[in-house]
């Protein structure tokens, strides 16, 4: 519903002192990465300096926290692919008893607080005696990922229609003809979209893995470690720089590649 | 006349009694089956993974721990609940929920101006940008972000410093010393954790009153003021009521999270708990899953009358 007119000043200025408040915190990571201040967030910094650098790529710890991050948010991204491709493909094929119940069940997951989905997988480790294992984190990862591939997919079924899928049947085509060359063209930006989503979101968790994880250090572990226990502290913010890298990439590719279309990704989480 | 061209028709169709166009044909002609087969991976994994999860969740708040010897009591009790209704517990629920409903009170009286300016009066080559603006911290680092926070609000950090330049230091050492929501630091404060709150959630507000404001369809924008109404009156009576179901959308999220939060308030509150940090410490440190699991209890009776008030006004719609 654009207006015409021009808008009022003051709704400007709001707008802008919000758009800043969302993103100024972020310079100031940036900033103390160079701090030649160890324990102190002292502003301005005393002194700066790229030493902190060298120190982070030295440290064994990063490295492996970074690993397991990686490993699990890609794992946890292609389940969540596969299984969220799936259910939208059911909901949209057919009408059946208990479909509303589908999209319940598989957004529950990020509708009730965090905590529930740990807390809830550690009783069923705690119940059946699993120890904490990197499945564990991907089975919690895998849980509140899949709705958004569903989402996303779900938008663009809805949007394309089946005209194609039938002229490519009355043509002749099978079933799995009509699959690679019709649907899965059709669907692989939406799935890119939904993937890139999944990784962002698997990447950044913390809340859900603090419970399953155990002693394993995934990124976001590390840092919440750090933040309550801190040493070398340039360390962490170095290494925050680079989660906003790794998970803002994604997100930019996933808007690119809906942002033509009338669901554009991550509309809703 | 030359040898007819043999008609170039499609190659790609294979004999007819392929296994693959065989198999195509089976499922075509057994919808039920083939539905079954897309449906059933994500539904027995989630049936068994989280609804099994809950499950288990419910049965491990009527066991109890067995103080002695530290080792969970697979017996059924009420021993866990009646741990759980102390005042001491309650006054953590209180504590956490006045929180949330602050918060999401805060989020979206900042929400509504940018989602209303996005959609109504930002220039075209603007709002995609404003609209990235909020889409990025909404999916992305939300543990750095509330670190950012600790080095924003730290005692020698740059709130302190502005604040001794511009001469305010009075201003920010007599909100430290309210009584409840003052504390020896901004890191140590309610009064930070709700700033950092407010900050951490506010993506989750805008984008749902956004995707509201767009649906209002401007014709009816135009038969207010054709009616005579003034743009303020439009404003009251017409686009306020339509985007109102996207700020309960946005609540849901902003509630819920808050509600469940345990990071920020380990980061930047006191020492009195909120319900997260509560259910952490109870698995954690003490090893009592079941109060940690009678705990959850609260949080998602919570969120299910949250969500059934929200569905009545239309929440879901907005969605």
């Amino acid at each position: 519903m654009p207006s015409k007119s021009p808008a009022p000043f003051s709704l400007k200025l709001t707008t802008l002192a919000v758009i800043l408040f969302l993103h100024c915190p972020f310079l100031i990571i940036v900033l103390y990465m160079f701090t030649s201040e160890e324990r102190a967030f002292t502003f301005p910094p005393p002194g700066l300096t790229v030493e902190w650098f060298a120190v982070t790529w030295a440290r064994s710890d990063v490295w492996r926290a970074l690993g397991l991050s990686l490993r699990v948010a890609s794992l946890a991204t292609l389940v969540a692919l596969l299984l969220g491709t799936l259910a939208a493909a059911a909901v949209y094929r057919a009408k059946f008893f208990g479909r509303d119940a589908v999209s319940l069940l598989l957004v529950l997951p990020i509708a009730l607080p965090g905590i529930v989905t740990g807390i809830a997988l550690r009783s069923a480790m705690g119940l059946l005696e699993i120890p904490f294992s990197f499945w564990t984190i991907i089975i919690g990862h895998a849980t509140f990922c899949v709705v958004v591939v569903y989402n996303n997919v779900l938008a663009r079924f809805r949007r394309s229609g089946r005209s194609q899928i039938e002229a490519s049947m009355d043509l002749g085509a099978n079933g799995f003809q009509t699959l690679r060359h019709i649907i899965l063209p059709e669907i692989a930006t939406a799935l890119l979209a939904g993937g890139m989503l999944a990784f962002a979101l698997s990447f950044d968790e913390v809340i859900v893995t603090t419970f399953t994880a155990g002693q394993q250090q995934t990124l976001p572990i590390w840092i919440f470690s750090e933040l309550t226990r801190p040493r070398q502290r340039p360390v962490t913010n170095i290494v925050a720089v680079l989660v906003i890298a790794i998970t803002t990439v994604p997100i930019l590719l996933a808007y690119y590649f809906t942002k033509d279309t009338s669901e554009t990704a991550g509309m809703g989480k | 006349m030359q040898t007819t061209k043999p008609s170039s028709v499609p190659t790609e169709s294979k004999p007819a009694n392929s296994l693959w166009q065989r198999l195509s044909t089976y499922l075509y002609l057994r919808p039920r089956l083939l539905l079954a087969l897309l449906l059933g991976p994500p539904l027995v994994a989630f049936v068994l993974f989280y609804i099994g999860s809950l499950a288990a969740l419910l049965v491990q708040s009527f066991f109890s721990l067995d103080s002695f010897t530290g080792l969970v009591v697979k017996e059924f009790t009420l021993d866990t609940y009646r741990q759980l209704f102390t005042p001491a517990n309650m006054d953590i629920v209180v504590r956490t929920v006045t929180m949330a409903a602050v918060v999401t009170l805060t989020t979206a009286i900042l929400a509504f101006p940018v989602a209303y300016y996005s959609v109504r009066f930002a220039p075209p080559r603007l709002r995609p940008w404003l609209y990235l603006a909020v889409l990025l911290p909404l999916w992305s680092s939300y543990l750095v972000r509330v670190y950012a926070w600790r080095l924003i609000l730290a005692k020698e950090g740059i709130i302190s410093w502005v604040s001794n330049l511009a001469g305010l230091n009075w201003l920010l050492d007599g909100l430290l010393s309210l009584p409840v929501i003052g504390g020896p630091s901004l890191t140590v404060s309610w009064l930070g954790m709700y700033v950092v709150f407010v900050y951490v959630w506010l993506p989750y507000m805008v984008l749902p009153v956004y995707a509201a404001l767009e649906r209002v369809p401007t014709s009816l924008l135009e038969a207010s003021s054709d009616l005579g109404g003034r743009p303020g009156h439009t404003f009251r009576w017409v686009t306020l009521p339509l985007a109102f179901p996207g700020v309960v959308a946005g609540s849901i999220f902003t509630f819920s999270l808050t509600l469940g939060d345990f990071i920020v308030p380990s980061a930047l509150g006191n020492s009195s708990f909120f319900i997260g940090q509560a259910v952490l410490s109870h698995q954690g440190t003490s090893g009592n899953v079941p109060l940690a699991a009678a705990f959850t209890m609260i949080p998602i009776v919570i969120m299910a009358l949250y969500l059934t008030v929200a569905r009545k006004l239309g929440a879901f719609d907005a969605l």
